[in-house]
């Protein structure tokens, strides 16, 4: 590597390459967004552990890596027979590979009067109004150096509208394959915009068929409007050498209700970034995560909680399996804006700790603003309980099988917090696969 | 079936256990008794393999073989039980889940086929009804926010569908209502029969009202210092341990 590389110049002259291909194209509004955000991108830069926000994860071996974003579709070896090994049992499915939404691997059921359950790709080009007035809207393009890169490359991902009124029944999965030669970026981009008064429920997958070395850098923005409500999950479960950089953002509308459960169990180093903004009064969300590490790899875990309103509340459980060399970072930001009165917020983090290596760097962050609030933080890290281990083994149960038990239950208490019945079977069965004598494993 | 001879256990260098000699014979109830700190819970844990404590001399036979060689999961499997004092909580562990799993090691030991789900509820049924045990305690995590008394039914429960050769009950009638010792009580009655064994661990005397032991033992600082039938439960409940406490300052110290 080239000690005078530059992650800034090289992700300029990719955007250059980029805006070739892009006949005709240049002056419409999603690009002038694209070059500003690389402009951003391109002045700030990475960061590194000197930034508050990242002090406890570096991303050196991101920012020294030449990624080559993936401008095309193509299937890249994928087969329905992968597709379908890693589906969810749910009506509604939308495919991308590196990225790009793959259609022939996509199936949508029958959906409400309404409803928009696509590409963001197709929804651009057949001009819908709502992508432009809310794209980059629920998150600012500089947010983070990643939410610029991923801007700058922007190009696909889903695009869901629910009208006001509409509830679906059946979740939609969008599953994300990375299938691609290395080193590669991909850079999904997810809008969900719901009405007034709805219901839906979304399921992100990552997976890797590749064991190159790649960067998922995601942003997923929602807009929830008043008295909806969602649940979105997210397993990310890439290859050890996967990169993967995440912002989840949503803006919650009066009595709106969202439920985040972000389950990371692969890559390299893992970055996820959970921001809500609670806008309008009695709204309320539910924050769950859970990590499972092993080998040496790095899950990062950032959330915010922003309490702009009164009445509102806030749940947050985020729980980490560590094993190995393994190191997680829980940073648990909450604001209680001045106007935020009667705010009640709740953050617990608890971290099992399987080896002696294995670490946790766990920070609560509360900013407080109002006087009249109820605000409670907590951490814990242990290791399994000598005393359960014995309960189970004077019953007969082995100690590999006991320590197994105990490991599951901690984890158990946030997977069943997963109301899509079929990710939870998924979650439950992965955890098992992991799980050898109370230790944790590679990911097969 | 259990023969312990001049065992001696130590915690964190601290002698606890100084010389137990104790023989069980199938179809025998035997009691040990004695003050706080005298070492009843110790002997009762160490009998179940806790390796916190350091067996520094002696031997326990069990059926022949020699106990302390054994983990305490193939100790269970041997048909060895431990209630517990304080029966431990495990979030997140299903009750039922939990005694399944124990049930089966214990039949997979034995050379028996594994029962499903449908013939470990049919046996579950059975022996909650006999144990007075609701069914919202099945489906709730192992111990998590039971009551005293809940928590020990639970191990009787858990007795009762484990079926042991020997059962331990270590302070089982502590923090038990008078109902609830009856039902306790019943419940180890029932599971009373030629082949098996039991030792009850107690403070007080008044459980042995209702598991009547066939022999009782006196446990002070660390060993069995006298030696009687059912009635020397009686007499310490009325003289006191201090009244053997006299005697046992005569007896020789045995190394």
């Amino acid at each position: 590597m080239d000690p005078a590389f530059s992650p800034n110049e090289w992700y300029l002259s990719q955007f250059e390459a980029f805006e070739r291909t892009l006949n005709g194209e240049s002056k419409s509004p999603l690009h002038l967004l694209r070059r500003d955000a690389i402009d951003k991108f391109h002045s700030i830069g990475f960061p590194t552990t000197r930034n508050e926000e990242w002090r406890f994860t570096s991303i050196a071996p991101i920012a020294k890596t030449e990624f080559t974003p993936v401008l095309q579709f193509a299937p890249s070896g994928v087969t329905k027979a992968n597709v379908e090994r890693l589906s969810l049992d749910t009506k509604h499915r939308l495919v991308f590979i590196n990225g790009h939404f793959a259609p022939d691997f996509s199936s949508v059921g029958s959906l409400p009067k309404g409803v928009v359950c696509g590409s963001l790709a197709s929804a651009v080009g057949s001009s819908d109004r709502n992508v432009l007035s809310f794209l980059a809207k629920q998150v600012k393009v500089d947010e983070t150096p990643f939410v610029s890169l991923n801007t700058a490359f922007l190009q696909d991902g889903a695009f869901i509208f629910v009208p006001d009124g509409t509830v679906l029944e059946d979740s939609i999965q969008l599953l994300f394959i990375a299938s691609a030669k290395g080193p590669f970026l991909i850079s999904p981009r997810n809008l969900v915009i719901v009405g007034k008064r709805s219901n839906v429920s979304i399921v992100e997958s990552y997976v890797s068929l590749t064991d190159q070395s790649y960067l998922t850098n995601v942003v997923t923005e929602v807009a929830a409007g008043d008295e909806s409500i969602i649940e979105h999950d997210k397993l990310q479960n890439e290859s050890q050498k996967a990169f993967h950089v995440a912002m989840i953002q949503t803006r919650l509308g009066a009595k709106a209700q969202f439920t985040s459960n972000s389950i990371a169990v692969g890559g390299s180093i893992a970055r996820n970034n959970v921001t809500v903004v609670l806008e309008g009064e009695w709204s309320e969300c539910t924050l769950n995560g859970l990590s499972l590490g092993t080998g040496v790899q790095v899950i990062d875990n950032h959330t915010t909680i922003d309490h702009a309103k009164p009445h509102c509340a806030s749940h947050e459980l985020y729980k980490a399996i560590l094993d190995g060399k393994s190191k997680g970072v829980f940073n648990g930001k909450i604001f209680v804006r001045k106007d935020a009165q009667k705010t009640d917020a709740k953050q617990t983090n608890k971290t099992l700790l399987l080896s002696d290596d294995a670490t946790i760097d766990t920070k609560p962050q509360l900013e407080i603003f109002a006087d009249d609030v109820k605000c409670t933080h907590g951490a814990t890290v242990g290791q399994l309980d000598a005393e359960q281990i014995f309960y189970l083994r004077s019953r007969g149960i082995g100690e590999t099988a006991a320590r197994d038990i105990l490991t599951f239950a901690f984890a158990g208490d946030v997977v069943r917090r997963v109301h899509v019945d079929s990710l939870r079977r998924q979650l439950e069965s992965l955890i098992h696969e992991r799980l050898d004598q109370g230790r944790l494993v590679q990911p097969i | 079936m259990l023969e312990i001879k001049n065992l001696h256990a130590s915690i964190n260098g601290t002698e606890i256990l100084c010389g137990i000699n104790l023989k069980v014979n199938a179809g025998e109830v035997h009691a040990i008794m004695g003050p706080n700190g005298s070492g009843k819970s110790t002997l009762a844990q160490v009998l179940a393999g806790r390796d916190s404590y350091e067996v520094t001399k002696g031997e326990v036979l069990y059926e022949g073989n020699n106990l302390l060689d054994l983990a305490p999961e193939e100790r269970a499997r041997q048909g060895v039980f431990l209630a517990f004092q304080y029966p431990v909580e495990i979030p997140g562990v299903n009750n039922t889940y939990f005694l399944k799993a124990a049930l089966n090691a214990i039949r997979k030991h034995k050379g028996l086929e594994e029962l499903d789900a449908v013939e470990f509820l049919q046996l579950v049924k059975q022996q909650m009804k006999l144990m007075e045990i609701e069914e919202s305690l099945l489906n709730r995590s192992v111990n998590e926010g039971f009551s005293g008394g809940e928590k020990k039914r639970n191990e009787i429960f858990h007795m009762a569908v484990l079926q042991p050769k020997l059962a331990i009950l270590d302070e089982t009638d502590s923090g038990l209502d008078i109902d609830a010792l009856r039902i306790v009580a019943d419940g180890v009655n029932k599971l009373r029969r030629k082949e098996n064994a039991v030792l009850v661990v107690t403070h007080y005397q008044r459980l042995l009202n209702y598991i009547v032991p066939d022999f009782v033992h006196v446990l002070m600082d660390g060993r069995i210092v006298k030696s009687g039938g059912k009635d020397l439960a009686l007499e310490l409940e009325e003289k006191g341990y201090d009244w053997v406490k006299n005697e046992f300052e005569r007896l020789p110290v045995q190394t």
